[in-house]
Order: structure tokens, then sequence, then C-alpha cells
């Protein structure tokens, strides 16, 4: 792999990530969290329909009319939207029904879009898959990071196996239920961001 | 019309689209630097809410759900079409903004010139896709819809509006270097959305 590559690849990880430092694709990061279960299965979904949807973007990219491009970009996205979530519900029904419509929404996230617009439009097929491959994957980082601290502190287990033998079971732990609430996964992303930027100075934002 | 009631402040208040749903985040935080601005996306999103998701009910129950289109010939009963759902929702979504954006221009360059930057914008504004899906696994009527629409709608402009209110007003505290911008906006939104938590369980 030459270093262009890698750099398309790794960059959005960590230094150009596309949720701490783009800023998009919140709604689900943040709703899809209560569990890591749910967080894995979203993460694969969208890495799957950013990598494929920036490659048929990218393949179309000459022939796709300016005026028009988002209705078409959105109409290839609904379409990769639509297999995924076909798939979900023949195999993995429980969890397709505890995403709700977040797995719709994966046609409205940023990333998918931002990335078509951003990189697929003006770069040839390959290395936009690679590039929706490296967004997936930095969004993923992310919805783990926030997935294991919240299902970990808010329900004292992992995956549905328990860590923390809670209080109610006959166990030692309080589960802090603010974990599990919207605003526990509003804090734990700004304290996420907060640790990014103390480590890589270079992504503080000058006001 | 009690019901409608009971829906409308449910929508606006105790399950905020921004805040309990995290729908609509991107531009929630994006566009929140000024009120201003917020004002405008906010009556934007009011607007093109009101619409969509009635119309995408209508779509719902005469084309897409199962035994729908037994209004064009029997034989159409056990059709189920709503696996084109995503896609046509989506669809609509385009074209009504594409056409309030016109309109508005044509008839009120006033208007557009306020609101006319954010309509395409809203397009991909996750609020909007998310109000319908939730319309259709609720099971809303036209008349819900339209409430549910219109209450979410203005749910969403009033968190943006307060989230902007409260950064203009950073600008005179001393946040860490590394927490500026993005990170303190999301400790705020944390704050907001634990204040709307007591809103839970209001019933009228």
């Amino acid at each position: 792999m030459d270093k262009k590559t890698r750099k398309i690849l790794l960059d959005p990880l960590h230094v150009n990530n596309p949720i701490t430092l783009q800023v998009l694709g919140i709604c689900s990061a943040l709703a899809v969290t209560t569990k890591l279960e749910t967080a894995i299965v979203m993460s694969a979904a969208l890495t799957f329909v950013t990598a494929m949807s920036n490659a048929a973007v990218s393949v179309l990219r000459n022939r796709i009319p300016g005026n028009i491009r988002i209705i078409v970009q959105l109409t290839i996205i609904a379409s990769l939207v639509i297999i995924a979530d076909q798939f979900m519900k023949a195999y993995i029904y429980s969890v397709s029904k505890q995403l709700s419509v977040f797995v719709g929404l994966i046609i409205t996230n940023c990333i998918v879009m931002g990335r078509a617009e951003a990189f697929a439009m003006a770069n040839p097929p390959g290395l936009s898959f690679i590039d929706g491959i490296g967004n997936g994957l930095g969004y993923s980082a992310i919805l783990l990071i926030v997935a294991f601290f919240r299902e970990l502190f808010g329900s004292g287990s992992l995956l549905g196996f328990t860590v923390f033998q809670k209080v109610n079971m006959g166990g030692w732990y309080t589960p802090n239920g603010l974990m599990v609430l919207a605003p526990g996964a509003f804090f734990l992303i700004g304290f996420i961001i907060w640790i990014q930027r103390t480590v890589t100075p270079s992504m503080v934002e000058e006001e | 019309m009690e019901a409608l009631l009971n829906l409308a402040v449910k929508s606006i208040f105790v399950e905020n689209m921004a805040l309990a749903f995290f729908l609509g985040m991107c531009s929630f935080l994006a566009v929140s630097k000024k009120v201003e601005t917020a004002i405008g996306l906010g009556a934007a999103v009011i607007f093109v809410l009101t619409l969509t998701t009635p119309l995408n009910n209508l779509i719902y129950m005469h084309l897409l759900k199962e035994g729908a289109l037994t209004w064009i010939s029997p034989s159409f009963a056990t059709m189920d079409l709503s696996f084109l759902g995503f896609i046509s929702y989506i669809a609509t979504i385009a074209a009504v903004v594409q056409i309030v954006e016109m309109t508005i221009d044509k008839y009120s360059p006033k208007l557009y010139g306020a609101l006319g930057v954010f309509l395409p914008l809203i397009a991909v504004n996750c609020a909007i896709l998310g109000a319908s899906l939730f319309m259709v696994q609720r099971e809303y009527d036209f008349a819900e819809s339209l409430t549910f629409g219109f209450g979410a709608g203005t749910g969403w402009a009033a968190a943006i509006i307060s989230l902007a209110a409260i950064r203009e007003k950073m600008k005179y505290s001393n946040v860490p270097p590394a927490l500026r911008g993005l990170g303190i906006t999301f400790i705020l939104a944390g704050l907001m959305a634990m204040g709307f938590m007591i809103f839970s369980g209001i019933q009228l």
C-alpha cells in the first residue's frame, strides 16, 4: 500500500475523524450507543453503505449533471440502505428492531453524503472506496468507545454479559442512569473530543 | 382534539427531536453559532416538516402499505411495497424542498433571502426523514401526522434557537483550549437535554 492510500485509509481514524473533527453523522452516533451490540451492527452497516456509495458515485461522477447531483446521490444511497435494512431484517431481526428508524436514517447520515460530495465526486472509484472504508472505520471507532462506556457504566454489562454485578441482582454495582439517557451521550462525546484535542493540539479550533 | 393537542405538546417538549432522539444533530451543532441564522433554519425546518410528514403519510397509506393498492384493483390486496419506503420518503422530501425553494423564490424574495440558503441543507437533515419514519412506525393517521410534523419542527426550532442563544454568551467564558468549539457545544447540548428531561411524563 503506498503512502497516499494509507493516508486516505487511516487519517479518518484520528486526525480527520468524521465525528469529532468533521462534525458529520452525529445523530446516529448518539442514539444507537446505549448498547455495544447495536453500535457494532450500526458501524458495520454504515461502513458498508459509505464504501459502496462512494464507489458508485465515483463511477458515475462524470455523468451526473451538477444541478441534480444531490438527488442522484440520495437515490444511490437510499438503494444501498434498503439492501442493508432488508439484510438485517432477514438475519439479525432483534437488533434491527432495536435500531428502529436509525437504519433508515443512514440515508441522511451526513458522513455518507459528505464523503460522496467531498471525495467521490473528484476521485477515482478505487480510492473513493478506500476513503469510504476509512471514514466508516473512523465513525465506528467513536461509536464503539461511546457504546463501551455507556453499556458498562449504564447497565454494568458488555454485549449483554454481566461485568459488574448490579445491586438489584444481589451484587454491588449501582448503575449510572445518566449514561443510558440522552445527556450522557452528549457528555461522553464532549469528553472524547477534549481528550483527543489535548493529545493532538493541531486539532484545536481557533475562535 | 384533546388527543392531538397532547401529541403536539409531547412532540415539542417530551420527545424533542434534537435533544431526546438526537435527530438533525449535524445542522444543530453546525448552524447554531448565531441566533439569527438559527431562527432562519428553525423556521425552514418547521415549514418543511409540516408539509412532508402528512405527505409521506398519504404515500404510505395509499401506495406502500400492505393492501393499500386495493383502490386500483382488488387483486392487489396482498401487495406490500413498504420496502420501497426509504427511497419514496427521501424522494418526496427532496422534491418538496425543491418546490418550496422555487415557490418562495418567486413569490417572496424577502423570505427567500432569509430562508433560501438553508433549504438545500434541509433535504439531508435527519429530523425530516426521521419524523416520516416515526410516523410510519407509530402508525399515525393524517391529522396526527400533520400535528406531529408541526410539533416536531417546533421542538427542533426551539432547541436550536436556545442553543444558539447560549453559544452567543459563551464567548465571554474562558473555555479550556482543547474544549473550544465543538467540545463545549456537546457538553452544552447535554446540559440542555438534562433540562428538557423535566418535561418527561407530562400529559394533558
